[in-house]
């Protein structure tokens, strides 16, 4: 008979060798930079071009994400219908993403078709057009969507949160309203798209099963594109709201809550950056943590209670997020916060320690598996201007940083008074 | 290709294995014959429940989670109208970790009364938060209602109503458990830096004694055949009309399902696809459209949804829908548009293989449902699939007769508000 009552051995994740894999680096004849990591076991490739085109840049509202979602709604020689059908004929995914700083444009595609490809997306960073008509339907379109939105409690709270933390007029705090949609213009637009795709500051990360011959064909079509200066980051000119608690009710027949706490927080480049890591796992970073076992499995007021801290160029934001039962929302609020005194009083115990750090550590592990996976790592890296020494030295931390140091950022960081704290019925 | 090897336990469990020595992880699958089609119609949103019920603790082992992320390793699990799932990734190291986990829930829960009291609870706020405090939320409820008068398909995974949920006894469970959570009644499948015999080694050493259990007989009822067109028509609190259509399709893996299932893609995947075109770029009449299918194992629906543009009414956006599926009735598909189904099928297929998970829970459904050997197939017999499968399946399906429709009307505004919420 087994023994089912003890655990079999395991190879404690603290042993593991944790390397970021090698990657390449080559540069086109315009010295666009391309990021390449190679592997896979199927003919599969994802191209992306990273441009500094985000919402930080534009000059008037929702400028920067309509010149993004329409850059392929027409160019000199195509119609949005010949674009979309040209992807979609040879099984290719093009997809965009819009941020704060960076625009992602992506091409998932059978590594087979990517030459015939890529000449289309040099014309869309070439040839845009942004035709009358389809920025007339995009707006109607997009002002719909916006209105479903608004009538989703994260949603409202959301926008609440990043605006009582930067400000209104500040771009990471600015919200879209259906009259800035109303007021796009075809000229705002093109504007955009001459400033920042035309002489754009950019690059590319390739990750997939490839020949080096990608390299060349990258250079063939992009490497001729005019390159523009290097943009600069966001100013740090937050005007955060004076009112830390905010609680409204928008939907009377609402049946719960959207409850949104959150602070400001050095960014990556500050020493606590790392360490905090850890806490924010203990306190909300995984299903066993402790707003979990409290809030969800103890007393069961949500499907789930989540704490995080979100990256920016200078700053970052520790938020906690969930949605609660409407007659048990003030309760899991007050649960959160006692859960920030429970451990800026007392020590996280040994084994908890561990648990979170194994987890953590077995978490960084699946993050190198796989080109699709490491390349978000890397990606995530050269983006913040960061070398390889970032990712050892942050799992140093994780496999070392200390109870006693726990308690005492604790004690600096998780203070009531300091969050935000947002509910939205 | 995806490569593989199986073998059977005494007991009747079915073990996959797909070797990957390219990864320094390992997926431990376990795939439950039993989904919500599998309940009874006065307790509903069990099989989901239960669920949740897998992770409050086994005969053995009082926390599910905590030796796995001690291990270094995380989980998940999700239940469908046809099947109920569990997965854990980990280091391939702590294999055996996953195994003695896994084993022992498939022994015996604990049945806790203080985990069915709390996850009661959550399931309630999982259903609020996804269907209850959502515009179009009870869209599903409505449709499967409306489309299903006999299956079960009937009613949601979560379940038709809180109430079911919230009634649930510690009897039931157990009920539940002895008559499904068995090893005949279950796949096992795991993918990563293993080896067959490895995997062999453990099975037996983990899995071997659990007493095999009954074999499930399914026996649901069958959806007799729609006579007539239905409607549904409803008002709700939200900003845009909404149209859902559905039509009874085909069961599941039969040559008919790749060519309904391609069928789908020509109408609404992408925007290049027709409805898209026709319906949004060219008439303007919806600000979305989509047209997709449900991949059930009994007879699933084909489903049309889109939000209408303003001022655009019911009856001029379904009449404007029929005449699309008219064309596609018809007229053949150019060789150009079936050459383009293909090589988006190829490169779907091509992305997915790519990942572990979707590796080990794929192998572990085509097995529990005849072979696993089947995933190899799939390609072929998308490719096999001519214009005329897709205009006889167009035929088949889109029959006015074997359609329903929801209307899902924005409540007019009891007094002028303004359009803009204030919040600031």
């Amino acid at each position: 008979m087994i023994n089912r009552l003890m655990p079999p051995a395991h190879k404690s994740p603290m042993e593991f060798k944790l390397r970021l894999p090698e990657y390449e680096v080559a540069h086109l004849k315009n010295n666009i930079p391309v990021y390449l990591v190679n592997g896979g076991a199927e003919d599969v490739v994802k191209v992306e071009w990273v441009f500094k085109a985000g919402k930080i840049y534009e000059k008037k509202n929702a400028i920067a994400s309509a010149t993004r979602e329409l850059i392929n709604s027409g160019t000199t020689t195509k119609t949005a219908f010949d674009i979309s059908n040209h992807f979609e004929y040879y099984g290719a995914y093009f997809s965009t993403a819009g941020y704060n700083e960076t625009v992602t444009i992506s091409l998932n595609s059978l590594t087979k078709h990517l030459e015939v490809l890529l000449p289309l997306v040099r014309e869309l960073f070439t040839e845009a057009v942004y035709p009358e008509e389809e920025i007339t339907l995009y707006k109607k379109n997009r002002i719909q969507r916006l209105k479903v939105s608004l009538e989703k409690s994260e949603f409202q709270a959301n926008r609440l949160v990043n605006e009582a933390l930067f400000g209104a007029r500040h771009p990471y705090g600015r919200k879209v309203d259906i009259e800035d949609i109303e007021a796009i213009e075809r000229k705002d637009l093109l504007d955009f798209y001459k400033e920042y795709f035309l002489r754009g500051d950019s690059m590319i990360f390739v990750s997939g099963k490839f020949t080096p011959a990608v390299i060349e064909q990258l250079d063939r079509f992009f490497g001729d594109l005019e390159v523009g200066p290097k943009r600069g980051v966001a100013e740090n000119h937050f005007q955060p709201m004076d009112e830390k608690v905010l609680h409204k009710v928008l939907n009377e027949k609402g049946v719960q809550g959207a409850i949104r706490l959150a602070r400001l927080f050095p960014s990556f480049k500050h020493p606590d950056f790392k360490p905090a890591l850890v806490l924010n796992a203990v306190y909300g970073g995984y299903f066993g943590s402790r707003l979990m076992s409290n809030i969800r499995e103890e007393k069961g007021y949500t499907y789930g209670i989540y704490s995080f801290i979100q990256n920016y160029p200078d700053t970052a934001v520790w938020h906690v997020a969930t949605e609660a039962g409407r007659d048990v929302a003030e309760a899991a609020i007050e649960e959160s916060f006692k859960e920030m005194e429970i451990l800026r009083n007392t020590k996280v115990a040994d084994d908890e320690l561990m648990l979170v750090k194994n987890y953590m550590l077995g978490k960084r592990l699946a993050s190198l598996d796989g080109p699709f996976s490491i390349m978000e790592r890397i990606k995530g890296m050269i983006l913040n201007d960061l070398d390889e020494n970032y990712f050892d030295e942050t799992t140093e931390v994780i496999r070392n940083v200390t109870a006693d140091e726990l308690q005492s950022l604790a004690n600096k960081y998780l203070l009531r008074d300091e969050f935000y704290d947002i509910l939205v019925i | 290709m995806i490569n593989y090897s199986k073998f059977v336990l005494d007991n009747g469990l079915r073990v996959i294995v797909n070797e990957d020595p390219s990864t320094p992880l390992v997926v431990v699958n376990v795939l439950y014959d039993v989904g919500a089609r599998d309940e009874d119609s006065t307790k509903t949103g069990f099989a989901h429940l239960f669920e949740h019920l897998m992770f409050g603790g086994s005969l053995h082992i009082p926390d599910y989670d905590s030796p796995l992320q001690i291990a270094g390793g995380e989980n998940n699990a999700f239940t469908t109208n046809d099947i109920t799932n569990y997965y854990c990734q980990l280091p391939a190291e702590n294999i055996e970790t996953a195994f003695w986990l896994e084993s022992d829930r498939m022994l015996s829960l604990a049945f806790s009364q203080e985990s069915l009291d709390v996850q009661r609870k959550v399931v309630s706020e999982e259903f609020k938060e996804n269907y209850t405090n959502q515009p179009y939320g009870d869209v599903w409820s409505l449709l499967r209602e409306l489309t299903y008068k006999v299956h079960p398909y009937r009613w949601m995974t979560i379940g038709k109503e809180l109430s079911h949920i919230e009634k649930a006894e510690l009897e039931d469970v157990k009920k539940f458990f002895y008559k499904h959570y068995t090893p005949v009644n279950a796949v096992l499948s795991v993918a990563g830096n293993v080896t067959t015999e490895q995997v062999k080694e453990l099975a037996i050493k983990w899995f071997g004694d659990i007493p095999p259990g009954n074999k499930y007989e399914r026996n649901l009822p069958k959806e007799p055949e729609q006579k007539e067109h239905r409607v549904l028509e409803v008002e709700r609190k939200v900003p845009v009309d909404a149209l859902f259509k559905a039509w009874h399709s085909v069961e599941w893996n039969t040559p008919e399902y790749y060519a309904m299932d391609l069928l789908t893609d020509v109408l609404g995947s992408g925007k290049a696809s027709r409805l898209y075109q026709s319906l949004v770029k060219e008439k303007k009449l919806f600000s979305k459209i989509d047209c997709y299918h449900t991949g059930s194992v009994d007879m699933g629906l084909v489903v049309i949804e889109g939000r209408l543009a303003k001022a655009v009414s019911f009856q001029e956006a379904e009449e404007a829908i029929d005449t699309e599926l008219k064309k596609v009735k018809e007229e053949l598909l150019s060789d150009m548009e079936l050459e383009k189904l293909k090589n988006r099928v190829e490169s779907a297929l091509a992305f997915e293989d790519t990942s572990l998970r979707s590796r080990a829970t794929d192998l572990a459904i085509f097995e529990l449902r005849g072979d696993a050997g089947m995933i190899n197939e799939v390609k072929d017999k998308y490719f096999a699939v001519t214009s005329s499968d897709i205009q006889s399946i167009a035929r088949k399906i889109f029959r006015e007769e074997n359609s329903s429709s929801l209307r899902y009307k924005s409540e007019k505004k009891q007094k002028s508000e303004p359009e803009k919420e204030k919040n600031d």
